[in-house]
């Protein structure tokens, strides 16, 4: 207990009115300066874990509990989440319920105010924390007016006026960007080092941050699970929550290779150290070719007309009194095509997919459709109107959403996943197939699993014959549903290409695995990677050789659930990733 | 996609530039002389003035906009009043015998009437209007905050939830576009679709009470005073706030601006009532005319 910043000893917990407790006997100790990871599937206690550590649990939500929590000192039982305020500044997953006042100087004032702070420390305070974290630029202007990452970086800095000793972040990346999740992540690093700010930060993409984490903490069904450093959980993970592994995890495990990496660099390194990976050239892994890289001037793929499900010629969208959001997207798609929307937060996805479903007119330019496009919108839940999930859909439609068991249940107490998939039914109707399924943002706040069960859910779709096209912020998501990647900047498609072509050359629109292949063989999953890396290369020993050899390596571990074993090499055509 | 809620964005204007304290304080004098008034020519010219000190605070299209919507009372306020008075002479249709309603005479000094305070409430829209669209309601909650800190951040919020209440209608009835047969139709549909959107606004509600909560809104504390030189627009606007009133005030106690509706429509128009007219003009506009130093 001495020396702790936050301690849990035998909390557990029931929200009012549910049977299943969301914590079980969980003992915890944090010390100061420490960065934590809470990793942990949909619903397995991650946020109550958060939610008790500032006291809104019990005080706000109410329910059973049992045990304490002791922050900075401070019984939550004793003390509200106002007082605990003044040690934890907390940041929830969506911003724009975060964000209470008009500007974004009173907002970052507020707290402070609250508090009783004299004036001149309001305004020192909220310079300095502006400065900080680099919304000096945002001071004077409206809370409504900025974009998510915008919003989301204010919300941060309002958590960090009083400077408080641990941060406490509910998937903050989740609404974000790749670029504008990796800023973040790298801010709560400096925060961490440069002022010793206790970081706690629940996240379900782990690749995106394990690597500065100095402690995983996996919840498992409201108990702790896992508690250690990275390669621990990873350690663990392989062995007991597969659904948690990263991707470069996984590649390793499908290797055999021991220990799991924990960052791109690590990963490369060991494969260097292995033989699979050059020294001198990034796209010398396995011997597959670099893939061609994708037009960067992009034109429109080659989809006969009479074949396109959606065809935009010269899309234009201009505001009236605001700049232009689409800007001439000439865009192709054909029937059973599948197509990955990626690009910047404010790049125009949401806008572009509004015109495909005739949300939206053009003001100039055209769009034809083959058929009818169903449009399934960020927030799932808007779609609910009903109190049982079959009154939304036929138990018809309810049997290939895999939601036949939930009939009589309320939609708004299904998971993450399940909502999506309900929308999704809800969305593509009964009777004829869409000619396009457009979906906005789907996996938001999803853990992998249900990310896999919904790429699998678009595949399955895909081969059907219809159109699908996902504006996603997650690669390996846009990697595992789509074959071709269309990317959007200021309102312009800038790239459009094969999937293998586009996600496999970046650095955030890319995934782990060729981050970690330096996009060699166009390879983007973890058994794409292992079925390039098996190859008979040139002359190098096997993975499964080198990792047998290697001091650090282990006999090898079964893949985990859902991983496919790798294909022979002489199926696996070089420079080719399916 | 794009909002037509009217909120608050600091912009390059000699209002903006302003302390919220005085510039809520100039344009209750609006109010004030619209409430004060009742000569149609003055009421015109203070329209006039209105819209034009909103062009002069760069919201000149929201004021048309909200002209536009506003006008929708214009009938009615009209038809109301020419149903219920009783007190013109200049009968223009008889309806004959209503019953336990009397004589249904109506008449033409009811229709001026019902006009006039038509033109009245189409004023305070305006004038309501460009007070949420140029004057920072933060800092004038600020103002409030120190005499109740609670009450102050409740309007607060109530003010910051109404366009996030706004975006997720707009939200939820895009939503329910996309669905293949449209949004549910019929009287059980749209009780369902009210029921969606009232249950998202509750859990939007406790979402953004959560936050208040760790804020430290329960152990709050009265809100520092926040000293700020008295600027040059800060003067610019209080003196016409004053003038504004002064005239208001003279229109209403003197016969200058002096009109009666009733039994007979009279209105008093001269060389003063134009003057009045005219002063009233400059007295708002007045202060857009310094636009030194401000940011572009």
């Amino acid at each position: 207990m001495s020396g702790a910043l936050l301690a849990f000893e035998s909390v557990s917990y029931r929200y009012p009115g549910v049977d299943e407790p969301a914590l079980s006997d969980v003992n915890l100790e944090i010390g100061p300066g420490e960065f934590c990871l809470l990793a942990g599937l949909s619903g397995h206690g991650k946020s109550t874990l958060l939610r008790a550590a500032c006291g809104l649990v019990p005080h706000f939500h109410g329910g059973d509990f049992a045990g304490r929590v002791r922050l900075a000192g401070l019984d939550t039982r004793e003390h509200g989440p106002a007082h605990l305020g003044a040690v934890a500044g907390v940041l929830f997953q969506d911003p724009e319920t975060q964000l209470v006042m008009s500007t974004v100087r009173a907002e970052l004032a507020l707290a402070l105010e609250s508090r009783g702070h004299g004036a001149a420390a309001v305004a020192r305070g909220v310079e300095e924390v502006a400065l900080a974290l680099g919304i000096d630029s945002l001071l004077d202007r409206s809370t409504h007016g900025l974009s998510g990452g915008e919003k989301q970086r204010v919300a941060l800095g309002a958590a960090l006026a009083g400077r408080p000793r641990v941060v406490l972040l509910d998937e903050p990346t989740s609404q974000l960007d790749p670029v504008a999740g990796d800023e973040l992540i790298g801010l709560l690093r400096r925060l961490n080092q440069e002022w010793e700010t206790t970081i706690l930060l629940a996240e379900h993409r782990l690749e995106r941050c394990l690597a500065v984490a100095d402690r995983v903490i996996a919840l498992e069904r409201g108990r702790i699970g896992c508690d250690g450093d990275p390669e621990a959980f990873l350690a663990w993970a392989l062995s007991d929550a597969p659904a948690l592994q990263t991707p470069a995890a996984k590649l390793f495990a499908l290797m055999g290779m021991r220990p799991p990496p924990t960052s791109v660099r690590q990963a490369r390194a060991a494969l260097r150290a292995h033989g699979l990976l050059s020294d001198e050239e990034r796209s010398e892994a396995g011997h597959a070719e670099q893939p061609a890289q994708p037009k960067l001037r992009a034109k429109a793929r080659r989809v006969p007309n009479s074949a396109a499900a959606l065809e935009m010629s010269s899309v234009w969208h201009e505001l009236k009194d605001g700049p232009a959001i689409l800007r001439g997207v000439t865009l192709r798609i054909g029937p059973g095509e599948s197509v990955a929307l990626m690009g910047r937060n404010g790049a125009g996805k949401s806008t572009l997919l509004r015109h495909a479903a005739g949300l939206l007119e053009p003001t100039r330019g055209r769009v034809r459709r083959a058929g009818r496009v169903a449009l399934l919108l960020q927030n799932p839940g808007d779609y609910f109107i009903h109190e049982r999930v079959c009154e939304e859909v036929s138990q018809e439609a309810l049997l290939p959403a895999g939601l036949l068991g939930m009939a009589a249940r309320n939609p708004r107490d299904l998971s993450g996943g399940e909502r999506q998939r309900l929308a999704l039914a809800i969305v593509a109707g009964e009777g004829d197939p869409p000619a396009l399924l457009a979906l906005d943002e789907p996996t938001r706040g999803m853990d992998r699993d249900a990310k896999a069960i919904l790429a699998r859910e678009l595949r399955r779709r895909s081969s059907d014959g219809q159109a699908v096209i996902v504006a996603t912020h997650d690669p390996e998501f846009a990697a595992a549903c789509a074959d071709r990647a269309v990317l959007l900047a200021d309102g312009r498609v800038i790239a459009d290409g094969t999937a293998s072509e586009l996600l496999a050359g970046g650095w955030y629109f890319a995934t782990e695995t060729a981050r970690i292949l330096g996009g060699a063989g166009g390879a983007l999953l973890p058994e794409h990677g292992a079925q390039l890396l098996q190859a008979p290369a040139r002359g190098a020993p096997s993975p499964a050789d080198a990792a047998t050899s290697s001091s650090l390596a282990a006999a090898p571990d079964a893949p985990g659930e859902g991983d496919q074993p790798p294909q022979p090499a002489a199926s696996v055509a070089p420079g080719a990733a399916r | 996609m794009r909002s037509m809620l009217l909120y608050y964005r600091r912009l390059a204007s000699p209002l903006h530039a302003t302390r919220a304290g005085v510039a809520a304080l100039w344009v209750a004098s609006l109010s004030t002389a619209t409430l004060l008034l009742y000569h149609p020519l003055v009421l015109l010219v203070l329209l006039i003035a209105v819209l034009a000190a909103g062009a002069g605070a760069g919201v000149g299209r929201s004021l048309l906009r909200s002209m536009r919507t506003g006008s929708i009372v214009w009938l009615p306020i009209v038809l109301v009043n020419v149903l219920v008075s009783r007190d013109g002479l200049t009968v223009f249709a008889r309806l004959g015998d209503l019953g336990p309603f009397g004589q249904g005479n109506l008449t033409l000094e009811a229709v001026v009437f019902g006009s006039v305070v038509a033109l009245k409430v189409m004023l305070l829209i305006l004038v309501t209007t460009l007070a949420s669209l140029a004057v920072d309601p933060d800092e004038t909650l600020r103002i409030l905050r120190r005499l109740s800190f609670r009450s102050a951040l409740t309007a607060s919020l109530a003010t910051r939830m109404i366009p996030v209440l706004a975006a997720d209608s707009q939200r939820l009835a895009e939503a329910q576009r996309t669905r293949p047969a449209g949004p549910p139709r019929g009287a059980r549909g749209r009780v369902a679709l009210l029921r969606a959107v009232i249950g998202g606004s509750l859990d939007r509600a406790m979402d953004v009470a959560a936050t208040l909560e760790v804020r430290g809104f329960a152990t709050a504390r009265r809100a520092p005073r926040m000293p700020r030189p008295f600027s040059r627009h800060d003067a610019a606007f209080l003196a016409s706030a004053i003038a504004v009133v002064v005239l208001a005030l003279l229109g209403r106690l003197t016969t200058v601006a002096r009109f009666d509706a009733y039994p007979e429509v009279h209105a008093v128009t001269g060389v003063a009532t134009v003057a009045l007219a005219a002063g009233l003009l400059a007295a708002v506009l007045a202060p857009f005319a310094d636009r030194k130093g401000i940011e572009r």
